[in-house]
């Protein structure tokens, strides 16, 4: 009786010991790879707050009721330039560096050049975040995973086909927005428009 | 003589006035494209078998769903089985797909005529699918990106756009749509009703012009 108490335990205690290991080795594997992506959460809750790192760089996943508080709807004393794109989107990519030196140039005047990624949930760590690395993306990035389009694009304009690139300039006065592509000097006139209104 | 100079300057800057308003104008008149109710203009367009397709070919079907798609745009991909299937379930009861290609293939070689019979024949499209090579069938739609969706229903008058945008409402993953707004559209025609969401956004990739 003794003895088969003690196998018991024994069995127990080595299950134990198995099972602490192995996730052990699970945590190792994580920490691996959040030395290029941290991601605070699991993909099957896109809604919580999932944030990735690159470099420096902290780019928040948001939904679009959170994406329409924080970023599209901000009534201080700045001027959001908010251009929606993807790396699958030729055009933004060849527009992009036009807002990366938009960027440079306005802001200390006030003005925030956020771009707000389109790209496919399941791709973000295979495309996203290896582009905003290689083009060192100064602009503030924001990944945008929200399916329900027909809902949220009538929001950020009543004028979007729902085509990408397009953008948003909009300040606690003026609002304006533009399904197109831009050179670097329509771009910064169509931002002046919006300061000078 | 100075009269004529003076006269001469006025009409310069009274011609050149008049052709500004018009060149936007026109440029309006392109981008705005179908709305819901308007009566279609017939088509001839190439297919990937190198015949020629006509909207009025179809005349005798209850309707057509036309799809602005290509090869190259990720959501069109995301959307490419759903296309085969909607053709499969609705070709059957008078209802087929017609896919038509507006990208100019310069700007996307993925969507040149060739690549797009490699795709057709490789995925066994069961529709035709057409380039619009001169680039003039996509705005007359009024079509912005691909996928982009036309429902038209042939009645007396001819084609009668019934339903614009997007197929459903989750292009990432299939598994998860909530609303099928196309085959709602579809199934709401057929049986002679009323079409409750009529137009419907969606993003997909600009059409490369």
């Amino acid at each position: 009786m003794q003895k088969i108490i003690f196998y018991f335990i024994l069995t127990v205690l080595l299950i134990g010991i198995v099972s602490c290991d192995s996730s052990s080795k699970e945590n190792d594997k994580t920490e691996e790879t959040s030395h290029q992506v941290i991601q605070t959460n699991t993909k099957t809750k896109p809604k919580e707050n999932v944030v990735y790192t690159v470099g420096e760089k902290k780019v928040p996943q948001m939904d679009f009721s959170e994406l329409e508080r924080k970023v599209l709807s901000q009534s201080n004393n700045k001027t959001y330039v908010v251009n929606f794109w993807a790396t699958w989107c030729a055009p933004c990519v060849k527009e992009l560096p036009h807002f990366e030196a938009l960027n440079a140039k306005y802001k200390d005047k006030n003005v925030e050049v956020i771009l707000v990624s389109l790209d496919f949930p399941d791709k973000v760590d295979t495309q996203l975040v290896p582009f905003i690395r290689k083009k060192d993306l100064q602009s503030k990035v924001i990944f945008l995973n929200d399916s329900n389009m027909n809902e949220w694009i009538p929001k950020v304009s009543k004028n979007w086909s729902g085509a990408i690139p397009a953008t948003l300039i909009y300040n606690k006065e003026n609002r304006t927005f533009y399904e197109q592509s831009f050179t670097f000097e329509e771009l910064e006139s169509a931002l002046t428009k919006t300061l000078i209104l | 003589m100075k009269i004529f100079k003076i006269l001469s300057v006025i009409s310069i800057a009274i011609l050149a006035m008049a052709f500004v308003p018009s060149t936007i104008l026109n440029k309006n008149k392109v981008a705005k494209g179908y709305v819901i109710g308007d009566s279609i203009k017939d088509f001839t367009l190439k297919n990937v078998d190198n015949k020629e397709v006509s909207f009025s070919d179809y005349a005798s079907k209850k309707g057509v769903i036309v799809i602005f798609t290509c090869n190259s745009c990720p959501f069109a991909k995301a959307y490419e089985s759903r296309i085969m299937d909607l053709d499969k379930k609705y070709a059957a009861k008078g209802v087929p797909v017609i896919a038509i290609n507006p990208n100019n293939p310069t700007i996307k070689p993925e969507d040149s005529f060739e690549n797009m019979q490699k795709r057709a024949k490789a995925k066994g499209y069961t529709f035709p699918y057409l380039f619009d090579a001169k680039q003039t069938v996509y705005p007359v739609f009024g079509a912005t990106k691909t996928p982009h969706v036309f429902l038209i229903q042939n009645t007396k008058k001819g084609g009668v756009v019934k339903y614009i945008g997007a197929i459903d409402d989750n292009a990432f993953d299939a598994t998860q749509v909530k609303v099928k707004y196309l085959e709602n559209a579809v199934d709401a025609m057929l049986q002679g009703k009323e079409i409750e969401t009529k137009t419907t956004k969606a993003i997909g990739c600009s059409i490369k012009a």
